[in-house]
């Protein structure tokens, strides 16, 4: 059995409603968190996730002039010197599959429909932590693999084309990242 | 935080993407534990969250009363791209936050609310009778949630409107298949 040790993660939660970022201050505290850092923009949380080098973002969607679908846009640029692969976990009230994809396809790690509940969040945070995916990068998508479906059973178009070119080792930009700032 | 050096990226490149591997930085907060490990931390968040509830009463009545503004701000100067924000954002929050407050037939109300402001093709064409009781439901479900029998009907009111908001949303789209296809969707994410 495993369980996540919290003290030594970072949070940087975004989210307008002052409500709403008291609840997830509460959960992520009762959890064992210790560094919880809180925006109130999407831009404020840039700068903040910039500086402050979270382990894990959970962001709202709608918020006002800069969104958390714009964070995780600015947050998911292969050459940044930011780190782009922190995981990012959209809490949000949209739970419509057309706002699902758009997430997906913005590269967001996990997606949690409100209303919020301790368990749900707690099961993301876990998600995140024990399985992460690797990333792709393509001409239009740097993120997680959008494929969790990992069975043979997919009979549809290989929209991905084949042909293996070269595999190559890079320095970490994560270490990158961590050193620059 | 974590602080343990990450270790190299493995890139593999294919025709027309890249896959890329990286060791993953957070496993050392992953902890063995034994089967009988006692310590539960959503037993222990469930807790934290039930000792605010206290104070649920109260942010509920703030975020109705950001609804009844925002209304009232359409009211005096008609729809524009900012008070359809403010509206919107104000029945986005509470359809977030009402059922972790303990009220979920407000939620319940202002999602319909968002859905109207969301997918009605013009704004200024649905009955304003329509979005005032969206309104005043959220409010008196908000004023009335501590007698015990106001709570069957809040649930009722609030499908009555979303059934009435779903029947104008219909018609109100029949020729913009796009949305109805939205409107007629089921939710696709669990909550849990």
């Amino acid at each position: 059995m495993y369980r996540i040790d919290f003290n030594k993660l970072r949070f940087l939660i975004c989210d307008d409603n002052p409500h709403m970022r008291r609840i997830l201050r509460t959960l992520l505290h009762s959890f064992g968190a210790r560094e919880v850092y809180e925006s109130e923009d999407g831009a404020t949380a840039l700068e903040m996730y910039t500086h402050y080098v979270p382990d894990i973002v959970i962001t709202d969607w709608s918020m006002p002039i800069f969104d958390g679908l714009e964070l995780a846009q600015m947050i998911r640029q292969p050459e940044s010197k930011g780190n782009p692969y922190a995981p990012i976990i959209m809490l949000t009230g949209h739970s419509e599959k057309r706002r699902v994809t758009v997430a997906r396809d913005a590269g967001v790690t996990e997606f949690l429909a409100k209303p919020i509940s301790a368990k749900g969040l707690y099961q993301r945070i876990l998600n995140v932590v024990a399985n992460p995916r690797p990333f792709i990068k393509t001409k239009t998508y740097f993120g997680p693999d959008r494929r969790r479906n990992t069975t043979n059973a997919y009979i549809g178009p290989e929209r991905r084309g084949s042909g293996e070119v070269e595999v190559m080792q890079q320095p970490s930009l994560l270490d990158k990242a961590r050193t620059s700032i | 935080m974590t602080k343990d050096k990450p270790g190299t990226i493995e890139v593999k490149s294919f025709g027309t993407h890249h896959v890329i591997t990286q060791p993953n930085p957070l496993r050392k907060v992953l902890l063995r534990v034994p089967e009988s490990d006692l310590d539960d931390p959503v037993g222990r968040a469930e807790k934290a969250l039930a000792g605010l509830s206290g104070e649920f009463k109260d942010w509920m009545t703030v975020e109705a009363d950001r609804l009844s503004a925002a209304y009232a701000e359409v009211q005096r100067t008609g729809f524009n791209r900012e008070t359809r924000e403010e509206l919107f954002r104000a029945a986005h929050d509470i359809k977030g936050d009402a059922a972790t407050f303990g009220y979920p037939s407000a939620a319940v109300a202002a999602e319909s609310l968002c859905r109207i402001i969301e997918h009605a093709p013009d704004l200024k064409a649905v009955p304003p009778a329509l979005i005032a009781h969206h309104i005043n439901a959220v409010q008196a479900i908000v004023r009335e949630r501590t007698k015990l029998d106001t709570v069957v009907v809040s649930s009722v009111l609030s499908k009555q409107l979303r059934g009435i908001t779903d029947e104008f949303l219909t018609y109100a789209n029949r020729d913009r298949p796009e949305h109805l296809e939205a409107i007629l969707a089921p939710s696709i994410v669990p909550n849990e």
